[in-house]
């Protein structure tokens, strides 16, 4: 899978290589990031590679989903509330229009100062909010738009009410909602894709991940209090996981790798959307006209063949108790 | 002459469960202490105050199902060590510990039964192994026995026990949660029953995966049903828990379970299911 992605890249740089450079650095910009980018890839990163990802991933200027929403989204309509019992403003979605389609995109979404980023629950979602995703899911699915989706979560909040309102069977059903799926679903982790808050919003056709993103099965301080029994081992945590996008892909968890401007999205951020569009119209263009049983049969054989094991029978040693 | 006996002095002075480390046959909940045989006979369940202690998944198997009836699948699946994980031990010395004290292959173990003559699949977790944590080799049994389900046309019954997802093996233990997800889904399309039974803990990604996605939950009663465990919970928000945070009591009340069943009624509860979903066939 690494190699695919190499290959992508090698064949872009070439096609750079060959375009004559107009003096406009931008292009050579593009050429020298790229280069980087491969350098990157063909070397094992090292452990504070690793934790500097982790830092960018987390970065307070890195954009959010709203922001790639302004830069990507014509006419946006946002819809709020789970018709159930409220609106948790840590979901975001709604319907747009993304190079000539109706979408339906749904993401978390963090605050950029202290007011809006406790009204925003720092993209920790309620049940509520995952039953507002779904509402938006099944709303592309009966009127045939594709959903796109930008996760960005530390997790789904962990608080006595949201246990009450029925967290775990909210996550459960969101995915089920996305594995019913009849139209083509585009994920793309863009910053923090934090355990089970994330995976709501990610079983798509294709899972993309932004070059300084994180998808873990929970957070490197979580997992250092909990194997270390002392979070501030982080960073081992962080190194012992390897929650980057480079060996997500290696692992088969994603397709491919969002490019981010140099430095990490938040140097740029309007380079970074013109980037994740690009990712996303030509993801979004490859689905298209996919029969929609088709879409929703190898998007379920993707996930059941995600796993690493030892043993292959089918029906297993036959073996009687008692 | 008086009879009474004024004890309230001796209970100011009784000692508390013991603290620190415990012997698993002691119960947690007032400190009674059992042989295996005792708990055996009694389901695993302190005589005294009845407490529940984790059911053995070989043992819910014997419970549940017909003497004789249960044959086992995909009982070689091992799972492999993909990061090269190390915290305080490598993920494969604990592998290797599960497995001789457990004497399981995996966290879960699957196979055909049958319940009272009704036919059905099952898929029983295991908390002694690893805390009952998801790994890739749970997500694979637990699909396999969607499909097993599915190609003999019987409902799936899926007894669940575990802490979440297997940290060990990092992202690929996250993506367990779509694949179970997914073969849930699977199931469903094909028209076959998942009935889910939630046994101390269910919490984090199973809670969040196919364990909520049964037609039917059931639960057993004082178990922990939860995405966040209460330490988490409380660490994370200062707020006071309710005494019943996250159990299947507060859960049947909150609208997240179907029932609770006793030990001793699964059996019978489960096969009445069965038989309904059987529709008379």
């Amino acid at each position: 899978m690494a190699s695919d992605h190499e290959l992508r890249l090698r064949e872009r740089l070439g096609k750079l290589r060959n375009t004559r450079l107009l003096g406009r650095t931008s292009v050579s910009g593009e050429l020298e990031r790229l280069q980087q980018q491969l350098d990157q890839i063909s070397t094992e990163p090292t452990d504070e590679q690793i934790w500097r990802t982790v830092e960018l991933a987390r970065h307070q200027d890195r954009p959010y989903t709203l922001d790639y929403v302004e830069r990507l989204l014509d006419d946006f309509f946002e819809l709020h509330g789970d018709r159930t019992r409220a609106d948790d403003p840590a979901v975001v979605a709604g319907l747009g229009r993304f190079h000539g389609r109706t979408i339906v995109l749904v993401g978390q979404q963090k605050g950029r100062d202290i007011k809006e980023r406790t009204r925003r629950n720092f993209g920790m979602a309620y049940p509520e909010g995952y039953r507002k995703a779904m509402r938006a899911m099944e709303l592309a699915e009966r009127l045939g738009y594709p959903v796109v989706s930008l996760v960005d979560t530390p997790g789904a909040y962990p608080g006595v009410a949201a246990e009450q309102h029925g967290q775990g069977g909210a996550i459960a059903r969101s995915q089920a909602v996305m594995a019913r799926l009849t139209v083509p679903s585009v994920a793309c982790v863009i910053g923090e894709g934090g355990s089970g808050g994330a995976i709501a919003l990610a079983l798509a056709d294709r899972v993309l991940m932004q070059e300084h993103a994180i998808y873990s099965v929970i957070s490197p301080e979580g997992c250092a209090a909990i194997l270390w029994r002392d979070a501030a081992q982080a960073r081992k945590a962080a190194a012992a996981w390897k929650p980057d996008a480079a060996h997500c892909l290696e692992l088969g968890v994603i397709d491919g790798i969002v490019p981010e401007p140099l430095g990490g999205a938040q140097t740029d951020p309007d380079e970074a959307a013109r980037l994740l569009g690009e990712s996303l119209r030509e993801t979004l263009d490859e689905l298209e006209g996919v029969p929609g049983d088709e879409l929703r049969r190898a998007r379920r054989a993707r996930f059941r063949s995600i796993g690493v094991f030892e043993g292959a029978s089918v029906d297993g040693r036959p073996l009687t108790l008692g | 002459m008086s009879s009474r006996i004024d004890v309230s002095v001796e209970h100011k002075h009784l000692p508390g469960p013991p603290q620190g480390k415990r012997h698993p046959n002691t119960c947690p909940a007032c400190a009674s202490h059992y042989r295996d045989d005792e708990l055996d006979a009694a389901l695993w369940t302190c005589a005294q105050c009845g407490h529940l202690f984790p059911m053995r998944a070989r043992t819910r198997i014997e419970h549940v199902s017909d003497p004789g009836s249960f044959r086992e699948q995909a009982a070689d699946l091992r799972s492999e060590d993909p990061l090269g994980f190390f915290d305080l031990r490598p993920y494969t010395e604990r592998l290797s510990e599960a497995e001789l004290t457990t004497g399981l292959g995996e966290a879960i173990v699957i196979g055909e039964a049958a319940i009272e003559g009704s036919e059905c699949e099952l898929a029983v977790m295991d908390f002694a192994f690893m805390g009952g944590s998801m790994g890739s080799v749970v997500g694979e049994k637990f699909s396999r026995a969607c499909d097993s389900a599915i190609e003999r046309e019987v409902p799936l019954v899926a007894v669940v026990s575990s802490g979440g997802a297997r940290m060990q093996e990092g992202i690929l233990a996250l993506m367990q949660m779509p694949k179970t997800v997914c073969a849930v889904e699977d199931l469903h399309d094909a028209r076959v029953a998942l009935v889910s039974v939630l046994a101390h803990p269910t919490t984090g990604g199973l809670l969040a995966s196919f364990a909520s996605l049964g037609d039917v939950l059931l639960a057993e009663p004082g178990a922990l049903m939860s995405f966040a465990g209460p330490r988490v919970v409380q660490q994370t928000t200062r707020e006071k828990l309710p005494d019943d945070f996250g159990l299947s009591e507060s859960n049947l009340r909150h609208g997240h379970v179907d029932a609770i069943v006793p030990r001793p009624e699964l059996p019978a509860t489960l096969a009445r299911l069965l038989r309904i979903f059987s529709n008379g066939e």
